[in-house]
């Protein structure tokens, strides 16, 4: 009886997960493919596309990192490119410290698989009491990963042999971020963060170009979050 | 690069990569309190991530060439109208790609 139960709350969890994750099923499968087609074209095997997605997850660093496998090998490079490329996630894990608690076994993974799409998922779903947040999560996760190793190392295998206009198929994952942002916009009381967070990254882009704001970008919002903590906290400004 | 050295250079990127994603949780256990700054920082963040990764998407949008990021702009609107109109998530995620898709394809 207790197995037929837990496995029931596995499964609804499942079920409710799957919807979350269509745009990213739509827009992973369009850029793992590129992905691996770009290994394919650089002269890869299929199973470094495969292998890479899986322990990677992190698609802008996979992308770099097809150039820096056919550069001069450079280790002291390439982890710090990883880590400044990377060095959003830290912001992610400062966000999810409470809602991973008592996830388990299920931690590791849920941590481990925490890519953009998959963090804002998890952080803006809106879960009913009767579905278990531990296993949604952890759905969430395992699919949007399957999508992305799959795309890869189909790509990977096809290499260039798939050709049809999917031009501009790639914005499926921007009008994800639009939503979510809106969603977040209508939820809460006061807009201070989300717009010290648009107007910085927004200033940066332009003043340090488009490879190198996201570091300066982080630091100005830390900044401004902790000057103003006061007052933004005050007015509450916060999900 | 030898394949040693190519096993070497993808496992610094893995290492990079948790190092960003498992930092935060190994400073801050489960089993002691999470310092109030930290927590503060917890709840104040998404908002700010949401907007930031709406323009890390759109980094290489260029306003002073090419289209000027018109398709971008306008399939942008797109989106937030049809979210603000029948707020279904994934109709207003594929009616902007759809939107988008046409305006790259066909008239830019």
């Amino acid at each position: 009886m207790q197995e037929t139960t837990s496995k029931q709350i596995i499964a609804q969890a499942a079920r409710y997960a799957f919807p979350h994750t269509i745009p990213i099923f739509a827009g992973f499968w369009f850029l793992g493919m590129t992905y691996g087609i770009y290994m394919n074209v650089s002269g890869f095997s299929f199973l470094y596309p495969l292998l890479m997605s899986l322990t990677i997850f992190g698609g802008s660093l996979e992308f770099v990192a097809v150039k820096m496998l056919l550069s001069p090998f450079a280790p002291l490079q390439v982890l710090i490119m990883a880590l400044m490329i990377q060095a959003r996630h830290l912001f992610y894990g400062i966000s999810m410290l409470d809602s991973f608690k008592g996830t388990g076994f299920k931690k590791p993974y849920l941590i481990f698989g925490m890519c953009d799409e998959t963090f804002s998922i998890n952080y803006s779903a809106k879960i009913p009491n009767t579905i278990d947040r531990g296993w949604f999560m952890f759905f969430v996760t395992l699919l949007n990963q399957f999508y992305w190793v799959s795309g890869a190392a189909l790509g990977g295998i096809l290499g260039s042999l798939i050709s049809f206009n999917t031009e501009g198929l790639d914005f499926v994952m921007t009008a994800m971020f639009v939503v979510i942002f809106l969603e977040q916009w209508l939820k809460e009381k006061n807009h201070a963060t989300a717009v010290i967070g648009i107007t910085v990254s927004a200033l940066c882009r332009i003043c340090f170009g488009a490879d190198s704001f996201m570091i300066p970008t982080m630091v100005c919002i830390l900044l401004f979050l902790t000057v103003f903590r006061k007052s933004i906290e005050k007015a509450g400004g916060m999900a | 690069m030898t394949l040693t050295q190519q096993i070497i250079t993808i496992a610094l990127c893995v290492l990079g990569t948790m190092t960003t994603r498992f930092l935060p949780f190994l400073l801050f256990s489960s089993k002691k309190p999470t310092p109030k700054y930290i927590q503060y920082l917890g709840k104040a963040l998404p908002a700010a991530i949401f907007g930031m990764l709406v323009v890390y998407c759109l980094k290489n949008v260029s306003i002073l060439s090419g289209n000027h990021g018109l398709p971008e702009l306008l399939a942008v609107l797109a989106v937030i109208w049809l979210h603000l109109w029948k707020r279904q998530m994934l109709l207003s995620i594929a009616g902007g790609t759809v939107c988008y898709m046409l305006l790259v394809q066909f008239i830019f």
